[in-house]
């Protein structure tokens, strides 16, 4: 028996876990099944889940399953529907139509008790500016009813983790934006979730203040915790996700892993080409065999192809002089921008 | 990573789990918690208001009024008078203000209420939560208030005892419909026309100052109907001692339903807005 299923018997659905019963972090791995009803090892089951709001529809009777331990992503432009989703699984907001299952209960009408075992992380932080750090903690802690001794501890922990510490009795107010970020993150966890949700978690952070904020993640995942992640910084998405979608304009255009991704809808690599300006749709069409796709860009152009130093010597002896060339290999940024497109949607 | 140390707590969790306390108290003691930071300067200003009022409109004032007739005010002195007036009205100020302003940083400016929301706790919980802390705020002042009433020698009956629930009965009957307005409202600016419409006439009209028979008939007739004209005849029919068992019916009552109803629609206003 795992440690998580162990704790969440004993517990029972919707109480709140005690971290001393648990690791470092004190996360309770499992989720659902035990006790809760429907083992079905997914934490979220989705099935033509809609959200509606008036005419528009944000989400689009979409599917997928979240599986217990993974890091799933949500990838998508503003307005792809990707905080819709992200809401509704966290019981913030009812679903229009289809069924969703969360933690294997209903949000619809177990909302409490599925968001005692969850963790969000909201795109904009809800943190109290004019109370300090640590009791930013304790209050949220308080919110799940959690007994006041135990959530002490629990806030020491926190404040470790997200290394908080030395402030812990500032206020929030004069801290950088990595900072907040991380107490918000640290706050999700005060109940020990088995699911945590962070809806763009890293948007304006500067890199040294992500790269903390993923190796955070990283050892949430290591714990057994279940991730939602919506980003749309492909290279996060990359490093983070086990599995993911990309959303566009409320529907699911695409599911995988990364990997998987890349190789459905990407060639290996791609040739970056830089000519002069006017001369990109020329060269454009010249080279347009020697690549399985070609696009054009206003500043360069990208040659996807499975050998990229055989397509650029084969460019070379055509005698197409590029003022700079690039061989990389594809990621899913290429992924992203082929499937939903590179005009601006705002 | 030892299991050790999970034995124990585990025997402990159903006692713990009764213990834990009702939700809306949880998402009160935020307010508990915040008001650490600003109970000081809070505290001072509600021993001042009461003093400053008492002092210079009740003797200042009310020397030159009781000069003129002392059966201006139906027999007594007018700071008599006064005191518990703007005892009632002061506790509906404090619940106004506290159920504007705060209820917007709730849902806008701190994002209080979202952050709750996002725990185990539950559109009513916040809203219940809020109210109560209002509640508190009301009680805190109402207290204050008769205390310095009581220094100023103007408590002169057992009854004035009741004054304190039905102050804050009045704060309460105004609290909850003001919540219920406040969360319908995109930005700040209607809690400016809700004052200047809606509580500076009614703090001045409402018999706070002067008996309501001095105004034109039908106005008599309009300020007999609002909402604090019965706080103010609560309060000072209780601690005056001259309040008969009907009338302090029909002023509770009204109260109440106010109350009630301002419960129920901010309900329906708070899930609108918080739940979409």
């Amino acid at each position: 028996m795992r440690l998580g299923d162990d704790a969440l018997m004993r517990q029972g659905p919707g109480g709140p876990s005690d971290p001393s019963r648990h690791g470092q972090l004190g996360v309770s791995t499992s989720g659902q099944g035990a006790g809760a009803g429907g083992s079905t090892g997914a934490a979220v089951q989705a099935r033509r889940l809609t959200k509606r709001f008036g005419d528009f529809t944000a989400v689009d009777a979409v599917d997928f399953d979240i599986q217990v331990g993974e890091a799933f992503g949500f990838l998508g432009a503003n307005g792809a529907g990707k905080t819709s989703t992200m809401r509704m699984i966290a019981c913030l907001s009812p679903i229009s139509g289809g069924t969703l299952q969360v933690l294997g209960l209903d949000p619809m009408r177990d909302g409490p008790q599925i968001r005692s075992r969850i963790g969000l992380v909201p795109q904009e932080d809800t943190l109290d500016l004019e109370l300090t750090v640590r009791d930013n903690l304790y209050l949220y802690g308080r919110y799940f009813g959690l007994p006041k001794k135990q959530l002490r501890e629990r806030v020491e922990e926190l404040l470790e983790f997200a290394r908080l510490t030395e402030r812990a009795d500032e206020r929030v107010d004069p801290l950088s934006g990595g900072m907040r970020r991380r107490l918000t993150i640290a706050r999700a966890l005060v109940s020990s979730p088995s699911l945590v949700i962070l809806d763009e978690p890293t948007t304006g952070l500067d890199p040294q203040a992500r790269h903390l904020l993923w190796d955070r993640l990283y050892r949430l995942k290591r714990e057994g915790v279940t991730l939602v992640i919506t980003t749309h910084y492909m290279d996060e998405a990359e490093q983070l996700c086990d599995r993911l979608v990309v959303m566009d304009a409320g529907r699911i255009a695409a599911a995988g892993s990364p990997r998987e991704l890349i190789e459905q809808w990407s060639t290996r690599e791609v040739v970056e080409l830089r000519f002069e300006p006017e001369g990109h749709q020329v060269h454009g069409d010249r080279l347009a065999d020697l690549a399985q796709r070609v696009e054009v860009l206003p500043d360069r152009l990208l040659l996807y192809t499975d050998e990229g130093d055989a397509t650029l010597d084969a460019v070379r002896s055509r005698g197409a002089s590029p003022i700079a060339a690039l061989v990389r290999r594809a990621t899913l940024e290429d992924v992203f921008l082929h499937l939903t497109g590179r005009s601006l949607v705002d | 990573m030892t299991l050790t140390p999970q034995l124990p707590s585990a025997a402990a969790t159903p006692r713990r789990r009764a213990r834990t306390s009702p939700p809306a108290l949880r998402a009160y003691q935020y307010n508990l918690l915040a008001y650490k930071r600003t109970w000081r300067g809070s505290l001072t200003t509600t021993f001042l208001y009461p003093v400053l009022y008492l002092a210079a409109i009740g003797v200042g004032l009310g020397h030159l009024i009781d000069h003129g007739s002392n059966q201006a005010v139906g027999g007594v002195p007018y700071l008599w008078f006064l005191a518990p007036g703007l005892l009632a009205g002061t506790a509906m100020q404090i619940a106004a203000n506290e159920s504007t302003f705060p209820v917007m940083a709730g849902i806008k400016w701190l994002k209080t209420y979202l952050a709750m929301l996002a725990t185990p706790l539950e559109v009513t919980d916040v809203l219940y939560g809020h109210l109560l802390w209002i509640l508190t705020r009301v009680a805190l002042a109402s207290g204050v208030f008769l205390a310095v009433m009581t220094a100023f020698h103007t408590v002169h009956s057992a009854w004035a005892v009741a004054a304190f629930p039905a102050a804050v009965l009045t704060g309460a009957a105004f609290a909850a419909p003001v919540m219920a307005f406040s969360a319908t409202r995109e930005t700040d600016k209607s809690f400016v026309v809700l004052y200047r419409f809606g509580i500076v006439p009614l703090f001045l009209f409402s018999g706070t100052f002067f008996p309501v028979a001095q105004l034109p008939g039908w106005l008599q007739v309009v300020a007999r109907c609002t909402p604090l004209y019965q706080g103010v005849s609560l309060c000072r029919g209780l601690v005056l001692g001259h309040l008969g068992g009907w009338d302090a019916l029909g002023h509770a009552g009204y109260l109440l339903v106010m109350l009630g109803g301002g419960v129920l629609a901010a309900r329906v206003t708070y899930r609108r807005r918080l739940v979409q």
